[in-house]
């Protein structure tokens, strides 16, 4: 009898993760579970183009690439993994036997803390298509203001689509500037600049205490320094959650809530014992980044869910004889007009050199440095130079990575990029 | 024979009809040095690279007052407007950023999506045309009866030059086009003959721009002319990119149709199929650039040491980046030698790719989607009549310089 | 149909847009917006553009039948 192999997270590295099945041989029986309704849909465009009302969060469903053949289980959540039984328990109580299984089960909005405040009717968060559809609809009412809590860059994206819309916003930042943790301050005061010129009121380096309702409804949020915003909408933008409480008892390793994993996505468990079994891929999933020495890596990117979910996928079948995953992280982001591109980790960089173009120009690329390697580039608005410094940071390339290049000041200077101090 | 007098092979019009054995000696040397210094880039993972590194510069004219240099394309640029006025004013294909991109922008702003496909309707009307012209024939030349006359007609539109000048721009393009070639003869004549035209085409430039400022229309000149929202070109660059959409739009175009209906006809189950659903075109079309690329080589320059592939590319050192021969990377594509509209994933670079990847490719597709179409669909039973056809010397611009077809009716 | 683009590969080439303006358009300098979801009668189009994307960044599923739940 052939296999049976189970796709725990039926969204993109789920989906990427079956098709690599199917193309790697597997002809048995191919399950895939998630707890949404919804077969796997794109989530980049929810923040954008669906809380703009420009097309609904149904049209956002992926594309298969292969044909899966595969069972699908949506609307039925995963609430419980037996590894030595290899099986899972849906929250119908059903149990779907494995043979071999892919964690796939992503990520959640972190929700506002006060879950009294956080029930409140115009809170919202913003990570499943129906969160999308919920904002949307709130923002076409034309609120009198939509206040952000985050300047991450869910945070960032919504208030570019706020200030399409013409509605205003306040942005409350618990850093010195938006981004500012993963781009440094040098950089992302620039983008400060740029969001306040569209109008989006910033308050950095502050804090909401709570938030004020009246009827059920969210007024506004009072911030720790005593100030009071009134706002219709507030979007709680603090980050995502890797979804594994559902594997409270599986024994299965978690570091900061993600899945460990080995540098081929096989997950470890408490003992330290490796299931080759089980891998994980996507936002779940903490591993080992061949470039990225300093611990355990966790990307929410739309890239490495493709990526890894494809590699895990594949590894799941095939074994282990293939090299360890090493795709470079890449993500985008698009706002205030700009395309914004990242290729690696700025985590730990002590330099930053804008090698070509210039703050001043509006597009520019900025390379990172660590200890005098590169290790991340940032486009923004000069995407078609980025393969090159792409290329650099998987060669573990010097930093500055390139120089004599065209449009490249003769002295690259490198300075700090300024990282925020840690907040709490 | 060594690899490093490869390039003077592949430039020698012997090899003109069939270069693909000589690209293919390049397998595995990704990156060459010639006995001259150049390097010659062949495999598609360092042409990516190399397209997308910013120390590899299109600046390839020599500072301004220098002597003639016996290329007919710097002298073209160089001799006939003061040396001061052109090195500031080179068309941006041999212009870096931030000047390229600027320039670019500035175009693009009239190169819209609406008049680029407005010239879909223009295009069959004029292959109508063309095909009427030929009609009782039992004999026609893909090239000169079809291919020739196609792009000037249509980039004449686009820019809004009268119609009734089309001929004389006609004959300003084939010029002009010819003086393009790296290895094209640069003796006495015809360098004479490419400054006279060039003269002239700059007159009649300036001369139209000044009737567009006048009497703006619905075309790409008097939109350049009246400043864009991305800014305003100066008089010289609005000339010297007008004289470039002509030319290089011209000559490509003209290969991609004749390499077209040259390798459907050596594959005419293809043909047959074409002939019988028109959707088969925009595949057909990107494997046909692949196959058989209309620009067969660019050169570059270093501007620093760069290493890659095993090699170091000192700066300053011409490249060749030899997309012809990463079209048909084994490492890249399955079977490369074998013409296959239906393959996946068909990534080449036959325009080029990254900041100065062919502005005209929507045109151009078009027009070589047009052309095929028409041309199946009204070609009844066409026959090479010369295989391998005769070639024009280029090496760059690589096509068929006639190809004759018997055919049993035009339809 | 359904659509999708790989944005991290998309260089705003601009390719799709000229092939398929009804679904691809690019605001400011390099954000494309698509519709994931077009109608069938933009078949042919929509072909064109995943073929004339120098990055061959665009995937396209034609058939709608799959990824509904059981």
């Amino acid at each position: 009898m052939s296999e049976r192999i189970v796709v725990v997270g039926a969204s993109l590295a789920g989906l990427r993760g079956a098709e690599a099945i199917r193309l790697a041989g597997h002809a048995g029986p191919l399950t895939l579970v998630g707890d949404e309704p919804h077969a796997p849909y794109d989530r980049p465009s929810l923040s954008k183009h669906v809380i703009a009302g420009e097309f609904g969060a149904g049209a956002t469903t992926l594309p298969n690439l292969v044909a899966l053949d595969a069972e699908w289980r949506l609307g039925q959540a995963a609430v419980g993994l037996d590894a030595v039984k290899r099986e899972i328990v849906l929250s119908g109580g059903e149990q779907l036997e494995y043979d071999r299984l892919l964690i796939t089960t992503g990520a959640r909005a972190r929700s506002w803390h006060e879950p009294l405040e956080a029930a409140l009717t115009g809170v919202f968060t913003l990570r499943g298509r129906d969160d999308a559809e919920a904002l949307r609809g709130a923002l076409a009412r034309k609120p009198e203001r939509v206040l952000i809590i985050g300047g991450g860059f869910i945070g960032c994206e919504a208030a570019s689509v706020c200030r399409d819309l013409g509605l205003a916003v306040t942005m409350v930042d618990p850093g010195p500037a938006p981004l500012a943790r993963i781009l440094g301050i040098s950089v992302s005061g620039f983008l400060r600049e740029r969001m306040e010129r569209a109008g989006v009121e910033i308050r950095p380096n502050a804090k909401v205490r709570s938030l004020t309702g009246e009827a059920g409804r969210v007024t506004g949020a009072i911030l720790e320094d005593g100030a009071e915003v009134s706002a219709e909408i507030i979007l709680v933008a603090l980050g995502a959650i890797p979804n594994t409480d559902w594997l409270d008892g599986s024994g299965l390793a978690r570091e900061k809530g993600a899945l460990v994993c080995d540098s081929h996505c096989r997950v470890r468990d408490e003992s330290g014992f490796i299931h080759a079994e089980i891998r994980a891929a996507g936002d779940v999933a903490a591993f080992p980044h061949p470039l990225y020495d300093d611990g355990l890596t966790r990307l929410e990117h739309w890239g490495n869910a493709v990526a890894q979910g494809a590699y895990a996928g594949r590894a799941l079948v095939k074994g282990d004889d293939g090299p360890a995953f090493s795709e470079l992280p890449t993500f985008w982001s698009n706002q205030f007009g700009l395309t914004i591109k990242l290729a690696g980790l700025t985590k730990g960089a002590d330099s930053l050199a804008f090698v070509q173009g210039s703050l001043k120009d509006g597009r520019f690329i900025a390379a990172y440095g660590h200890e005098g390697r590169t290790i991340a580039a940032l486009s923004f608005d000069c995407a078609r130079w980025l393969p090159a410094y792409a290329a650099a940071i998987e060669a573990r390339a010097p930093f500055p990575p390139i120089t004599g290049a065209v449009d490249q000041l003769t002295r690259l200077g490198p300075i700090d990029p300024a990282w925020p101090v840690a907040q709490g | 024979m060594s690899l490093s007098t490869l390039f003077d092979e592949i430039k020698d019009p012997k090899n003109r009809p069939d270069p693909y054995p000589l690209y293919a000696r390049l397998a595995g040397h990704p990156v060459v040095r010639q006995e001259d210094g150049t390097y010659l880039v062949s495999s598609h993972a360092a042409i990516r690279a190399l397209l997308f590194d910013p120390r590899i510069s299109s600046a390839d004219l020599p500072p301004a007052k220098s002597p003639p240099t016996g290329n007919p394309f710097k002298d073209w640029i160089l001799q006939p407007i003061k040396d001061e006025i052109v090195s500031r004013h080179r068309p941006l294909i041999f212009r870096d950023p931030p000047d390229h991109d600027a320039l670019r922008r500035i175009v693009m702003t009239q190169f819209t999506i609406s008049r680029v496909n407005a010239m879909k309707a223009r295009a069959e009307a004029h292959l109508g045309e063309l095909l009427d012209k030929r009609c009782g024939a039992r004999e026609i030349c893909v090239v000169e009866d079809i291919a020739y006359p196609l792009p000037v007609t249509i980039i004449c539109e686009m820019l809004g030059v009268p119609r009734e000048d089309e001929p004389t721009f006609q004959g300003w393009a084939t010029q002009l086009a010819t003086a393009l070639e790296p290895d094209a003869r640069h003796d006495e004549e015809t360098q004479g003959q490419t400054r006279a035209t060039f003269d002239a085409i700059s007159a009649y430039m300036k001369v139209l721009i000044k009737e567009k400022r006048r009497h703006p229309q619905d075309d790409m000149l008097s939109g350049l002319a009246a400043g864009t929202e991305a800014g305003a070109m100066g008089e010289f660059d609005l000339i010297a990119t007008s004289i470039l959409l002509l030319v290089a739009g011209h000559e490509t175009t003209v290969n991609l149709i004749a390499n077209g209906m040259l390798t459907l006809l050596r594959h005419p189950h293809e043909l047959e199929r074409l002939r019988q659903d028109a959707e088969r075109a925009p595949r057909l079309v990107e494997e046909i650039l692949r196959y058989e690329p209309p620009v067969h080589f660019r050169t570059r320059k270093a501007l620093a040491d760069i290493a890659i592939a095993g090699e170091v590319i000192p700066e300053g050192a011409p490249v060749v980046l030899l997309f012809a021969a990463a079209n048909r990377d084994p490492a890249r594509f399955a079977e490369p030698r074998r013409f296959d509209p239906d393959r996946p994933d068909n990534q080449h670079f036959s325009f080029g790719g990254s900041l100065h990847y062919c502005l005209g490719a929507p045109l151009a597709r078009i027009e070589g989607e047009i052309a095929l179409v028409t041309l199946a669909r009204r070609l009844i039973d066409p026959r090479l009549v010369d295989d391998p056809p005769p070639y024009r010397e280029g090496a760059s611009l690589r096509g068929p310089k006639t190809l004759r077809l018997s055919v049993d009716r035009i339809a | 149909m359904r659509v999708v683009v790989d944005l991290n590969r998309c260089q705003a080439y601009a390719q799709c847009c000229y092939a398929a303006p009804e679904s691809f358009e690019l605001r400011g300098a390099e954000i494309l917006v698509y519709d994931p979801a077009p109608t069938p009668e933009h078949r042919g189009r929509i072909e064109r553009a995943v073929q004339a994307c120098p990055v061959r960044a665009i995937s396209v599923e034609f058939d709608d039948t799959i990824g509904t739940a059981s």
